[in-house]
């Protein structure tokens, strides 16, 4: 319903959709151009002021059209369905996959279960990509990084997280482009490339705090040791995704279609090391 | 070290600005990158150079 501020007003809404708070206060507070406020004796709490009454009920509908528009415009952006996949962990699977990225060479089999034609939910497969993990680490990795050094600010806190989160995209968009490129066909979403580009957080988090904790040769050790096997994960994990079938499973294809996904999953694997260095190395001084 | 996101959302200005500016009649031709300068045939996918040539005019297709 359409209110306008020169209505007529009304004394009381019926449903109000959230509590009169203007009692005791100036009434019209942000909506409409309020009068100059009466002294606050003589402002009983309630509707009785029509300035705030009216304010109130066009709050009210503003911000149930705001919440209709914002319902009906976010699954155009973001599909809320597919992302509700990624986060339904439990902790035993997020420790597994803790587990598998600082030491994956054990495990034996990485093809992800498949329930007629979905992947299974990460719940039940440590394989799937999740972004819980992703999600957790790089809001972690600011604090961390200016806990040592003496120069903390609140601006650099910001300027560390949003360069992260820039780094990221730039990484998920470059691989978007060079699988463009080639012509792979290959069922990997971009929110899942964002998860994998994700995972050598947690290798940044363990290397970081190990430094922190015991200096500097502990966290080039630390670190390699988490280059080394973010490395082996994402090769074995994209391998299966990007190479054809025979290749998969061990058979050496010749051919120049294959050669070059070889060398892309292999370029795209050593760009993980290479990061996990370049944006942690500057703050451990 | 400092990337942020405004100097990404920048640099992909620029980008596409830089791509929507290579005309075809006048750059892409004489280096054998123009439309018309047999990538088509079914057959084979096409290879790195098709690729690129078709997100080239798709890009400016969009910017126009």
């Amino acid at each position: 319903k359409r209110r306008g501020p020169a209505a007529a007003p009304r004394m009381a809404d019926p449903h109000p959709l959230f509590d009169d708070t203007s009692g005791s206060q100036p009434g019209g507070r942000g909506f409409a151009a309020p009068p100059p406020p009466p002294p606050a004796s003589q402002f009983p709490p309630g509707a009785a002021f029509p300035v705030s009454s009216l304010a109130v009920a066009y709050g009210s509908t503003l911000a149930t059209q705001g919440l209709d528009m914002v319902d009906r415009n976010i699954n155009r952006f973001i599909p809320v369905g597919r992302l509700k996949y990624y986060f339904a962990v439990d902790t035993v699977y997020v420790g597994k996959k803790l587990g598998l990225l600082v030491f994956p060479f054990v495990h034996q089999d990485w093809q992800v279960r498949y329930q007629q034609d979905t992947p299974v939910a990460p719940r039940f497969d440590v394989n799937a990509p999740d972004l819980y993990i992703p999600g957790m680490s790089p809001p972690r990795d600011p604090p961390l990084c200016l806990w040592g050094p003496p120069q903390f600010s609140p601006d650099s806190l910001g300027l560390q997280a949003s360069s992260a989160l820039a780094w990221l995209l730039l990484e998920v968009v470059a691989i978007i482009f060079a699988l463009y490129v080639v012509t792979v066909t290959t069922d990997l979403t971009p929110i899942d490339l964002v998860a994998f580009a994700g995972y050598k957080y947690v290798g940044m988090i363990i290397g970081l705090i190990a430094g922190l904790v015991f200096g500097r040769t502990a966290y080039y050790a630390v670190l390699s040791w988490c280059c080394l096997s973010v490395f082996v994960f994402m090769i074995r994990t994209l391998r299966l995704k990007l190479l054809a079938e025979a290749a998969a499973e061990g058979v050496l294809v010749r051919g120049a279609k294959n050669q070059l996904r070889m060398y892309l999953t292999a370029a795209i694997a050593a760009a993980q090391p290479l990061f996990m260095y370049w944006l942690t190395y500057h703050l451990l001084r | 070290m400092a990337l942020t996101l405004y100097s990404l959302l920048q640099a992909s200005l620029l980008i596409v600005n830089a791509v929507a500016v290579l005309h075809e009649e006048r750059f892409l031709r004489h280096i054998g990158w123009g439309s018309d300068q047999g990538i088509g045939g079914f057959g084979e996918e096409p290879g790195i150079k098709a690729q690129l040539t078709n997100l080239i005019r798709s890009v400016r297709t969009i910017m126009r």
